[in-house]
């Protein structure tokens, strides 16, 4: 009886799997479908007065959007908050299961693509026209812009929202600058490599940067070095896809290659490819290294940790005078197509870029530069602080119109697997600047052809 | 013993033993099929589609294996895991046994319980705190590196998981100090059950411990080390939760495992399909592996 039972058994417990999987036919068929392009509001939309539940799923270490929360409860006490916190790559791996079967009314958004190929985002086009989003300068919005079935970027509806919009360049240690004679920002590469070479014979590490792990941290320096060398333009068509971009051109092939002088003149730790970010920041702020290439999420962080001793530039350009362009994102919020509370949130998101005191709360909180219209009221910084040198360097790349989107940004793969190793091949001396580029584009072909 | 399909109620009437058991084996089975069989049966579908996890999906049929075999990234994830068996399994089993019968001789001491606790010690620190810890040691600046400059080997000094050529290995260091202590015990209890009579008599006829190691050690624990050899074996290509916490697959894809891949395209490239069908071949892979050492090792003489 024993052995029968458990042949028996066996065969019971293949039938109840099959039975279970061959229930559900081929996977995806529960995927939402596209909604009718969004009405037109014939007034802007509120909160109501009516209780109301805002469910928000935000990114955990950041501490802006839950002040920002608790001022709009105090404004608007019908509100409360129902808020889920995870950190960003926890975000980015569950968004689109999150948005499909628990969809927040707000959330911390990743790359935006495929959410909206999956029509897993409510179009905002609609609350852009009521809320007059539509006036404000054209380079916040664009990165969260998606031409119909999500696959370039840049132009067409509006998916998302920004709560402000970051900046990146260079940060240096004062003290450290003072030591080798370095009085004012580099205004040209040359100026800046002068000053990478004088810090190195100093005994001065010259670069504190991360790339280990699976964040290549030497994608920021590439990129500013790519926009030193080229237009900002090419980098951008890149990022968002338009067909026939290509990252392997002449003059970023010469960035590439600049990078790797850098390398092979040991301006990078000699153990930047098990750095992590968190290294970086702390042998930064101890003193160890006097340039770093990062944003101004760190402004409000600096400027408490190093007061006094830290300053900021952008990217210097390849020729005296030049455009000057920088990686500038905006920390994108986006509603669900299934939301209960869409107007609210679209309200909320309306408030943060134009209440006096939620932009007040946006760069005290965020450091960095709100969202909104050109002319909109700025709070007041104190002069002498790094916030206040990235909150006018936001100024001067709106003039030359070089925000950037950030290259690892292009596809939802593209910095995990390829610009990470292969720019920790770079370090190693196990990539040439050429291939490496070849090597990218090649994925990126593979990935944007093949989803 | 004959068997109905009938209704619940008239095989209630019958009350034979096999519904009872059923009965008592339900919920079990029920939770293994629901969690067990059933994942397995979808990733195995999944892997005949391509699809991001959430939209339409289309028939790829064996497209994603061919991929699996063809991708030079995807097959040198392979490679890397079994190269991790020389650190996961081959150091743990062998040092376990050497470890375990030096433990036995001096089984009575003080020593021998401290000695027991230390090993096992890895096993019960959750791998994620290990992979931290481990990733201080073996940072530039890390203990490590502070030995061997204070021993005047500074210039062998580098940061171990971030050098391409030592990333591996180190990790395979990890991989073998936390197995080292399960292995131990394993062959410890082994021993345990060995007759000593056998030692003694042994001894008589003027073996030396060499001897006794391999003439009655060994041979006596053969189902222990059968164990030992497919736990680490299994942990080894199935490998995760150390390279993710301390390489994440870096640099440049030299520590990159069949696990940690199969995480990324699941969960980065949203390719499920390639996942799954990566995670077929894994699954395949370890039972190819798994079961002849199971053979091999098999206690026949009962």
């Amino acid at each position: 009886m024993s052995r029968r039972t458990r042949w028996n058994g066996a065969a019971l417990a293949v039938v109840m799997g099959g039975a279970l999987a061959a229930g559900c036919g081929a996977p995806g068929g529960d995927a939402p479908q596209p909604e009718a392009t969004s009405a037109s509001l014939a007034a802007a939309p509120t909160c109501g007065t009516a209780p109301v539940t805002l469910n928000a799923y935000i990114e955990t270490g950041f501490p802006l959007p839950k002040e920002l929360s608790t001022e709009f409860s105090k404004q608007y006490p019908n509100v409360k908050w129902n808020i889920r916190e995870d950190q960003f790559a926890v975000i980015t791996q569950n968004a689109p299961r999150v948005l499909a079967d628990d969809p927040p009314d707000l959330m911390r958004l990743p790359q935006v693509s495929e959410l909206v190929k999956n029509n897993l985002l409510k179009n905002l086009d609609g609350y852009a026209k009521a809320f007059g989003w539509d006036a404000w300068p054209a380079s916040q919005l664009e990165q969260m812009r998606l031409a119909p079935g999500g696959k370039t970027r840049g132009e067409g509806s509006l998916y998302a929202m920004g709560l402000n919009f970051s900046m990146t360049g260079v940060f240096y240690n004062k003290k450290l600058a003072d030591k080798i004679g370095m009085s004012s920002p580099p205004t040209t590469l040359a100026e800046l490599d002068d000053a990478l070479a004088k810090a190195k014979s100093a005994g001065i590490t010259p670069i504190a940067q991360f790339n280990g792990g699976a964040t290549g941290g030497l994608a920021f320096p590439l990129q500013d070095l790519m926009a030193s060398y080229g237009p900002s333009g090419p980098i951008n068509d890149w990022i968002y896809q338009k067909p026939g971009a290509t990252i392997d051109t002449p003059s970023n092939v010469q960035a590439t290659q600049h990078l790797e002088k850098w390398i092979k003149a040991g301006y990078f730790w000699k153990d930047v490819n098990a750095v992590d970010y968190a290294t970086m920041m702390s042998r930064f702020i101890k003193g160890d290294g006097l340039f770093s290439f990062n944003g101004d999420w760190e402004s409000g962080n600096l400027d408490k940790q190093m007061a006094g001793n830290v300053g900021f530039f952008l990217m210097p350009p390849a020729q005296q005078g030049g455009k000057q362009a920088a990686m500038s994102a905006p920390l994108t919020y986006g509603i669900s197509s299934r939301a209960k509370n869409a107007d609210c949130a679209a309200f909320f998101l309306n408030w943060v870029a134009t209440d006096p005191k939620a932009r007040e709360i946006g760069v005290k909180v965020g450091g960095s530069h709100p969202m909104g219209p050109a002319d909109a009221p700025m709070p007041e910084v104190a002069k002498d602080t790094v916030t206040a040198s990235t909150l006018s360097a936001g100024a001067k790349i709106a003039e030359d119109n070089g925000s950037m989107d950030f290259i690892a940004n292009a596809t939802g793969a593209i910095y995990a697997k390829s610009w990470t190793p292969q720019l920790q091949k770079l370090v190693a001396g196990q990539q040439t600047p050429e291939e490496l580029l070849k090597s990218v584009q090649s994925d990126y072909t593979s990935q944007v052809g093949g989803s | 013993m004959t068997r109905k399909k009938g209704s619940p109620a008239r095989a209630a009437g019958l009350r034979t033993p096999s519904w009872v058991a059923w009965l008592f084996v339900a919920p079990a089975l029920i939770v293994y099929a629901v969690f067990v069989l059933r994942p397995i049966v979808l990733t195995i579908q999944y892997s005949l589609y391509r699809w991001d996890g959430i939209g339409p999906s289309t028939w790829a049929g064996l497209g994603n294996y061919a991929k699996v075999f063809t991708d030079p990234d995807l097959f040198a994830s392979i490679l890397n895991a079994i190269k991790l068996i020389l650190f996961f399994s081959v150091i743990p089993v062998l040092l376990g046994l050497a470890i375990a019968s030096t433990i036995r001789r001096i089984a009575a001491s003080r020593l021998a319980l401290v000695a027991r606790t230390v090993l096992f010690l890895p096993q019960v620190i959750p791998l994620v705190a290990a992979g931290i810890a481990w990733s201080w040691l073996l940072s530039s600046t890390g203990l490590v590196n502070q030995l061997l400059r204070l021993a005047g080997l500074g210039g062998v000094a580098r940061a171990w998981l971030g050098d391409f050529s030592t990333a591996l290995p180190a990790v395979g260091v990890i991989g073998a100090w936390v197995l080292l202590g399960l292995c131990t015990i394993l062959l410890l209890s082994g021993l345990s059950k060995i007759d000593p009579a056998l030692y003694e008599a042994a001894r008589m006829d003027g073996a030396g411990p060499l001897r006794e190691f391999v003439s009655i050690t060994v041979p006596s624990l053969r189902q222990e080390i059968g164990v030992c050899v497919t736990v680490t074996v299994i942990a080894a290509l199935a490998s995760f939760d150390i390279v993710y916490v301390s390489t994440q697959g870096g640099p440049g894809n030299a520590t990159m495992v069949p696990g940690l891949e199969i995480y990324y395209l699941a969960f980065s490239e949203r390719q499920v399909g390639m996942a799954s069908a990566l995670a077929v071949v894994l699954m395949v892979l370890v039972l190819l592996v798994a079961l002849p050492i199971q053979w091999l090792t098999k206690d026949r003489s009962s």
